[in-house]
């Protein structure tokens, strides 16, 4: 008989740090898993990249498992495959989480598959299930119209979570914990690929999109890449970062780096301007933890609007200027 | 160069949500819905056409039920797709992720002979983003997802692969599973004289049994994953529109509320 699954694990980000606001999440999520089917909570990290451990104890992990291999370095699907198959295994937990960011959409997936087992991706919430049972996973379909309420029958339960979608940890200062190394030997045979380079589009400087207060964001409603200049105008006038629909990322008007939404960013400003977007429940699952939603738009049965607190109904190209004006008036950068 | 493709047959994912009913955890199109291939498995179809162009070599359509899914996979072929399988059979009903990934692995193993093997990164209806992964796993193949453009250099493909900051350029080697994104390429729409020969064309349907699939690995009884309850999440309207003569009047109106606000 195989002993019972027990315990939380965490995979942590390592582009993301120990004080991260994605690890305070994943986290905080396997925190309060931990406490409520009282079972220990164990944080993973692959790499070196992630140097104190610090944080990580204090945001509620028992235990820090480095794992410890050159092709770890940066993410590599095939090396991480490699490496957690077996640390997996020996741990033997209930539930794995991870951030649903780009690494973890290769890898949660990815892992369920080897290791044989299921995974929910992009959850916006869970429960314990009644009596100890699976956990209760909440995903959006149909881009976001409808919610579905999925289990996994098999272990460990993987679960990848959407940013944005879960209170962070509150770190308890000077709680620790133990740490550990785990050094494995992933078959070379099986890392059948290799980053070559990584290159970067999104500024390297100002506000990241993901952290920023404020953020301006174009549609397709703007016409065309000559007028982009007029959302980041208003961005520039406000301090703001600057998004994007996919219709305008996927036309090449702007990286992809900028685009918001289901496959693209989730973002929490306490402010969100979108400017001639209208609205489709996928671009609005990237900014539904945002505070307040302004909406530019001409058309006054734009689904935008419903989501909106104030809504503007015109033409972007006469509106942006006018308002670019009236906020450096505001601000006094006039 | 031989790729396969598959592609999910869908509702159309951008009819209101009125037109959606649930029906014990299931998520039940009005009559008049029509269906299409997902959100990026189009684009999937579009890159294999393209490298194939380039490179030669054949694409092949597949999949997965129901028996509808024969007119996207006839519309694939009017795209330029050289043949198409349809897999069919009640043992794949209810099918999750991995008993889909399960099927569709084997009609690849079965077509044999295969470089490349392209999916959509996630399916327009269930948004999972996971059967790319099981189609890797089951065939022991290395995967890449998301993927914005793919070159064959002679003896690896190039993928560049989406991430926060921008794209990582991944070499890749035959054979492998690239899960393609929007941005991959814009689809074609199908000729004449594709249509034409895709209405004559003959799609071949394979069952459990031509798979040798034992059904207890896939359909209801493969499961790894259960929904439990389906609803439909409420958003409540409360826009306040701002009005006035001319844009400056509504820009200085906008400034005002949002300060009383305190957002800026
Ligand atoms: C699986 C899947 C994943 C997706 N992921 C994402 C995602 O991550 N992010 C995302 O954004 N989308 C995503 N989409 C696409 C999404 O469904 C929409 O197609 C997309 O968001 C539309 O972009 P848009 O609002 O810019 O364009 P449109 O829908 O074309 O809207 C343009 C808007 O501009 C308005 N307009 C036109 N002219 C003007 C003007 N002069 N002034 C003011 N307003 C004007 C119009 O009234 C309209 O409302 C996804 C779709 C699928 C199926």
């Amino acid at each position: 008989m195989t002993a019972e699954a027990r315990g939380i694990v965490a995979i942590i980000e390592p582009a993301d740090g120990p004080a991260g606001a994605l690890t305070a999440e994943v986290l905080g999520v396997a925190r309060r898993l931990g406490n409520d089917l009282n079972e220990p909570v164990t944080a993973v990290v692959l790499g070196e990249t992630v140097a104190e451990v610090g944080p990580l104890w204090e945001f509620g992990a028992d235990k820090v498992i480095r794992v410890v291999h050159p092709l770890l370095a940066e993410f590599n699907l095939d090396a991480a495959l490699g490496a957690l198959e077996p640390l997996i295994r020996r741990e033997n937990p209930n539930v794995v989480l991870m951030a649903h960011t780009f690494q973890g959409r290769a890898l949660g997936p990815a892992l369920a598959f080897r290791l044989q087992t299921g995974v929910a991706t992009d959850c916006v919430d869970l429960r314990p299930g009644a009596g100890g049972g699976s956990l209760v996973l909440t995903r959006s379909i149909l881009g976001g119209n409808f919610r579905a309420e999925v289990v996994i029958d098999t272990r460990p339960q993987i679960v990848t979570l959407r940013p944005k979608a879960f209170p962070p940890a509150e770190p308890t200062p000077g709680r620790t914990g133990t740490v550990e190394e785990f050094r494995p030997e992933p078959d070379p045979v099986r890392v059948r690929q290799e980053v070559r380079r990584r290159i970067q589009e999104a500024a390297a400087e100002g506000v990241r999109l993901e952290d920023a207060r404020i953020v301006v964001a174009g549609g397709r409603g703007l016409g065309g890449p000559e007028n982009w200049h007029l959302v980041e105008e208003l961005a520039s006038a406000l301090g703001a970062a600057v998004g994007a629909s996919r219709a305008v990322t996927d036309a090449g008007w702007v990286p992809t780096s900028l685009q918001i939404g289901l496959t693209g960013k989730t973002i929490s400003p306490d402010l969100y301007i979108a400017v001639g977007i209208s609205g489709a429940v996928q671009h609005m699952a990237g900014v539904s933890a945002a505070k307040t939603i302004v909406a530019i738009n001409k058309d006054p049965d734009a689904t935008i609007f419903r989501y909106a607190r104030f809504g503007v109904v015109g033409d972007a190209k006469q509106i942006l200027p006018a308002l670019t004006r009236e906020i450096k008036k505001a601000l006094g950068k006039a | 160069m031989n790729i396969v493709v598959c592609i999910k047959y869908v509702p159309d994912w951008e009819a209101p949500a009125s037109q959606f009913r649930i029906e014990d955890s299931r998520l039940v199109p009005a009559p008049g819905i029509a269906y299409r291939i997902s959100d990026t498995d189009d684009e999937a179809i579009e890159a294999a056409l393209q490298l194939k162009e380039k490179h030669g070599g054949r694409v092949t359509a597949i999949s997965l039920g129901p028996a509808s899914a024969r007119d996207g996979l006839k519309h694939a072929l009017a795209m330029g797709c050289d043949q198409a399988v349809l897999l069919d059979d009640p043992a794949f009903e209810d099918s999750d992720a991995a008993g889909t990934a399960a099927v569709l692995a084997a009609a690849i193993r079965k077509l044999g002979d295969v470089d490349l093997i392209l999916t959509g990164r996630q399916a327009a209806d269930w948004d999972q983003g996971q059967v790319h992964a099981g189609i890797a796993e089951f065939l022991g193949l290395p995967a890449v997802i998301p993927a914005r453009h793919i070159e064959w250099t002679g003896s690896e493909f190039i993928v560049h692969r989406i991430y926060e900051e921008g794209y990582e350029e991944i070499a890749v080697k035959p054979p492998c599973v690239v899960a393609c994104s929007n941005e991959i390429a814009e689809p074609r729409y199908p000729t004449l004289r594709g249509i034409m020969a895709a209405s004559r064309a003959q799609i071949p349907v394979w069952t459990a049994a031509d798979l040798g699939i034992d059904p207890g690995r896939v359909g209801r009884a493969g499961r790894r994953t259960r929904v439990l309850r389906l609803y439909a999440p409420q958003v409540e309207a409360k826009c306040e529109f701002i009005e006035g003569e001319n844009p400056e009047e509504i820009a200085a109106k906008l400034v005002q509320r949002l300060r009383e606000e305190k957002l800026l």
